[in-house]
């Protein structure tokens, strides 16, 4: 049997009709006339003729000419979906049109070109695809669109924002967008985010940033620097939050009104400009009591290390030897902390400054996925240990700030 | 009415919460809460879902006819899933256990793999957008031989505190939803079925009791009628009522419509602005309406405020349709002139519209969008009623009658909740469930084996004071003296205001213990159970109510009365027994039983004579 197929089903001897769904440990499911779906032995069930072929109505959506153009480029977060009350799936939906249609308000702000490079989950995101993520942003924004939208699964969607702000330079906002709640739901966040992002495209910005819900309400989203911001929730629409500083806009829903701060950087301020290479060879691992050193040997072959350290940005002693080897192999090993807020200072302990002297570079007040995507880029970009040293400390997309300021 | 010739075919849907510590889907308590004591507001919109087929489901779309920013009050004892920010926990597997036990006690047959679903919901009460619901069991019977279709378990919805307002906390207590097929014929038999299934609920012991706490569903229809759904009724005792309000309306419509045919009625496509006519008018609502629409319903005189069913008109219904717009209501020629309308007005009107005598004229009063969509639903009503009855889901008036609510909901809007696991429920599992003493058995077995009648018997059985009830007999206490404490005094003093409902089964089996003994007077026991539930500990309580009088001197006393009324008492002889019982038992009531006053007094009076 196949999905789709008209079925009945015996229970205690009255057959009931239904439609055939699929096979689930061993039953089948079915999905009874009520619109309830039941898993039953496969063999109190019996078919009955082929499924019905249902023509799905499409509406066309009609873009406004007038109105600037936005690229939506989708990775696999789905912004737009659909359910088949049929069968009950959910299938999402990429296309212009599809995503139009499902969030009507849209059309009302622009005009929209969809890409999908690929789609995957986020957890599954890969270095790679960041530069095939990145190549297709520089060619909507060489194509002479308003801004960009990036559809993004929430996981990793701060890797892959602070990846393409090392990669990009952009004289246009590319914000990245996603939903904490399937858009499935009546209540999913997404509709509210796309808006709010496409209205944050179409605003004085440019640089690459993230757009999502600041409180639990529908009321406000908060747009956050691509370097600075991190998921600090499992599954509140809130999750993303900046650390050590405050988001760059917000925008208020449903009027849509974007407010920026002075720290954003304007539109057209920086040329454009791609530099898509990555060393993929790095890794990001918290140090914690007992750890055994020879975790670093299974780094040997890393050409970057970012270590999320304690406190101030420390190891235990008994790891320092591991260290000095892996720097006389050619690893460039980058100090964070693991308190996410604050900035690493080696020099005020012994065991910082023993660091110091092995030849760890103090990552500053970066957080650690930050540092770590920059290490990739950075060391991509050149093998002399002095330039990677600098280009690691000094500021380049927002990722270090001079100053922290109280109250943040 | 004879509802056999009517074809009448009813069924019922019982909506039951369950009396888990926790929620279906989450770790929270199944407890009320004032809203005085919310913790914070959410505000929230929800947007209807575009099926494959590129529809909305009817239900929902009239839901929708405009955005609404909902608001949530949380609680410190609901969780972030109940605001719909965090994913819903496995099952509540008390509360499976207990929707086994009821379809196990209803010889139901439990489904292999239990898979929950979406059901679709976008009025605001639940933060989702969808309630989570479970088809657990199938094709049972009640009584004697109607069938239920099937039992789902599902979340109940937030509660609406006032407009677009509502409170998280009754959100997500389990809720059992039994289904019956069709198979009720007439109004009594409903409630039959209907209480036998509530008696089944609470056989288990474990279902919530209270306002609220159970609600039904009736569906409805007669030959050549519609399917129509009442939501809502929450006193089985009204359950006759409404089924034959219902039915008297939909003869009333089908009577309607017959008669529309033969009038040859005829409805036009829109309605006419009519605002001018009334700028001098003396009706306060018309003069200030920004627009006022009319139409006029050719052939309908008479027939829009014919009553359809007690205090209702087909006017009523077409109001009912009419307020979807935004509007308070309607006005209709067949209950004019009145309302400040004056019969020059009404004139003025039915001119306008080119109105005969056999025609109605039906006014809306609003701004110019409210007053157009009105008369639309106004004339669509219309054009149901030449079809005779439209499917409707009702909500009950307080008396029995019914009004349109929304369309019925279609069957399409359910999908799987991906959240949360198919459950596989295997023989062993529901051959291991105990079923619990029905309570119908429970009752005859307390006559046979306890000797008290029958009514008391049953009310003991489905009272709240069973268990306590069991629990005194065990401890020996005549089951009499038990079943009549615990129903008709302690209903007798909830009646003067007295809330027995916190004195402790122990308390209360230790007092009826004394009394059982002799200690304690059977007519102290309304004062001392009233002491009990003002905080007296039991022996406090029966210090309070007077100290205990021993027969030594109930026997002085009594003699001394029996003296001062000697005369009296030589004259009626052993008749003066009542009047001088009063005046003793005014002295002692509740200080030594009534029995040995009675004995001591006839024995007293006996020497006199």
């Amino acid at each position: 049997m196949k999905t789709g197929d008209q079925v009945s089903c015996t229970i205690s001897g009255i057959a009931v009709d239904g439609i055939y769904i699929t096979e689930r440990d061993g039953m089948a499911v079915v999905k009874l006339k009520s619109g309830y779906n039941i898993g039953i032995h496969p063999h109190q069930v019996a078919f009955q003729g082929d499924g019905e072929e249902l023509a799905v109505a499409e509406p066309p959506v009609v873009q406004d000419t007038r109105l600037p153009v936005f690229s939506i480029i989708s990775t696999g977060g789905t912004i737009a979906s659909r359910v088949d009350y049929r069968t009950g799936a959910v299938t999402s939906r990429s296309t212009a049109d599809d995503i139009v249609r499902a969030i009507p308000e849209l059309g009302a702000i622009g005009q929209y070109r969809t890409r999908q490079p690929f789609s995957i989950l986020s957890e599954n995101m890969r270095p790679a695809m960041w530069i095939d993520l990145a190549r297709a942003v520089y060619e909507e924004i060489e194509a002479g669109v308003r801004g960009i939208v990036v559809t993004h699964g929430t996981d990793t969607m701060a890797y892959s924002a602070s990846a393409l702000s090392f990669m990009l330079d952009t004289p246009v906002p590319v914000i990245f967008v996603g939903s904490q709640r399937s858009a499935d739901r009546p209540s999913s966040d997404n509709a509210m985010n796309t808006l709010c992002s496409v209205a944050a495209a179409d605003a004085d910005l440019g640089e690459v940033l993230v757009c999502m819900h600041a409180t639990s309400d529908d009321d406000y989203c908060a747009v956050h620097r691509a370097t600075r911001v991190r998921k600090m929730h499992t599954s509140r629409r809130d999750a993303f939050k900046s650390i050590g500083t405050e988001p760059v806009a917000t925008v208020t829903y449903p009027d849509l009104q974007v407010k920026r701060r002075d720290v954003a950087v304007r539109r057209d301020a920086t040329d454009l400009a791609l530099h898509d290479t990555l060393e993929e060879r790095c890794a990001l691992i918290p140090y914690y009591p007992g750890m055994d050193p020879a975790i670093l040997d299974a780094h040997s072959s890393c050409r970057g290390l970012v270590i999320a350290g304690t406190g101030l940005g420390h190891i235990g002693s008994s790891m320092l030897d591991g260290i000095r080897q892996l720097k006389a192999d050619g690893t460039t090993i980058v100090m964070t902390s693991q308190c996410l807020h604050g900035r690493v200072c080696s020099r005020v302990y012994n065991t910082g400054r023993d660091l110091l002297q092995a030849g760890v570079i103090e990552g500053d007040d970066m957080l650690p996925e930050t540092a770590l995507v920059k290490l990739m880029w950075v060391l991509g970009q050149t093998d002399e240990p002095q330039e990677i040293s600098r280009l690691m400390q000094e500021n380049l997309k927002g990722e270090i700030q001079r100053r922290s300021l109280y109250g943040l | 009415m004879d509802y056999e010739a009517l074809g009448l075919t009813a069924g019922i849907e019982i909506h039951q919460q369950l009396d888990t510590r926790e929620k279906l889907f989450c770790r929270c308590p199944t407890r009320l809460r004032n809203i005085e004591e919310r913790t914070a507001e959410i505000h929230r919109y929800l947007r209807p879902t575009v099926s494959e087929m590129g529809v909305i489901d009817r239900a929902a779309a009239e839901e929708m006819k405009q955005t609404r920013l909902f608001t949530y009050y949380t609680y410190d004892t609901t969780c972030l899933i109940e605001n719909d920010d965090e994913p819903p926990t496995p099952m509540n597997p008390e509360a499976l256990d207990i929707g086994l036990t009821i379809a196990k006690l209803l010889s139901m047959t439990v489904i292999d793999q239990v898979h929950t679903m979406r059901k679709m919901v976008i009025d605001g009460s639940n933060t989702p957008g969808f309630q989570r619901t479970a088809l657990i069991a199938m094709n049972g019977v009640a009584g004697n031989d109607c069938r239920i279709e099937s039992i789902c378990l599902e979340e109940e919805a937030a509660q609406r505190v006032a407009g677009n307002t509502f409170s998280l906390d009754r959100m997500g207590i389990p809720l059992l939803e039994i289904t019956t097929a069709p198979c009720m014929h007439t109004p009594e038999e409903v409630r039959e079925v209907a209480a036998y299934i509530g008696m089944v609920l609470r056989s288990t012991g474990r279902v919530k009791r209270g306002l609220g706490t159970i609600r039904q569903d009736v569906n409805i229809s007669i030959a050549e009628g519609a399917r129509i759904e009442i939501k809502g009724v929450q006193d089985l005792d009204l359950i006759p009522e409404v089924v034959s309000r219902e039915v008297q309306r939909q003869v009333s419509l089908l009577a309607i419509r017959d008669e529309l045919s033969s009038r040859g009625a005829s409805l036009p496509d829109d309605g006419i602005d009519v605002t001018d006519l009334f700028r001098e008018t003396k009706s306060k609502v018309l003069k200030k309406a920004r627009s006022i629409m009319a139409v006029n319903l050719k052939g309908f005189a008479g027939i829009v405020g014919r009553e359809i069913q007690p205090g209702r008109r087909l006017g009523s219904e077409m109001s009912d349709y009419a307020k979807k717009c935004g509007v308070g209501g309607i006005f209709h020629t067949d209950e004019l002139p009145a309302y400040g309308i004056t019969d020059e007005d009404v004139a003025a009107l039915k001119e306008a519209c080119g109105a005969g005598s056999d025609d109605c004229v039906v006014l809306v009063a609003g701004t110019a969008a409210e007053a157009s969509c009105a008369i639309l639903q106004v004339l669509s009503r219309g054009r149901m009623a030449f079809e005779g009855v439209p499917e409707e889901t009702r909500k009950m008036l307080p008396e029995g009658s019914s009004a349109y609510m929304r369309p019925l909901p279609g069957a399409a809007r359910m999908y799987p909740e991906t959240d949360v696991l198919p459950i596989a429920l295997s023989r062993e599992m529901v051959d291991g469930i105990v079923l619990p003493e029905l309570l119908s058995d429970r009752a005859a077995r307390f006559r046979r084996e306890y000797g008290i009648d029958e009514d008391l018997a049953r009310r003991i059985a489905y009272s709240d004071r069973l268990i306590t009830f069991e629990k005194a007999v065990l401890a020996g206490i005549k089951p009499s003296l038990a079943a009549r404490t615990l129903l008709s005094t302690m209903r007798e003093l909830s009646r003067d205001g007295v809330d027995c409902s916190d004195i402790d089964d122990d308390q209360c089996i230790l007092l009826l213990t004394r009394v059982n003994e002799g200690g304690v007077a059977k007519e102290a026991v309304p004062d001392i159970l009233r002491a009990l539930a003002g905080g007296l500990d039991l022996d406090g309580a029966i210090e309070s109510v007077g100290p205990a009088f021993s027969v030594a001197d109930l026997e002085s006393l009594v003699d001394r009365i029996v003296d001062e009324r000697s005369d009296f008492i030589r004259e009626r002889g052993m008749a003066a027994l009542g009047p001088v019982m009063g005046i003793v038992m005014k002295e002692v009531r509740g200080r030594i039983d009534g029995q040995v006053v009675s004995d001591v007094l006839k024995r007293s009076i006996q020497k006199i004579l």
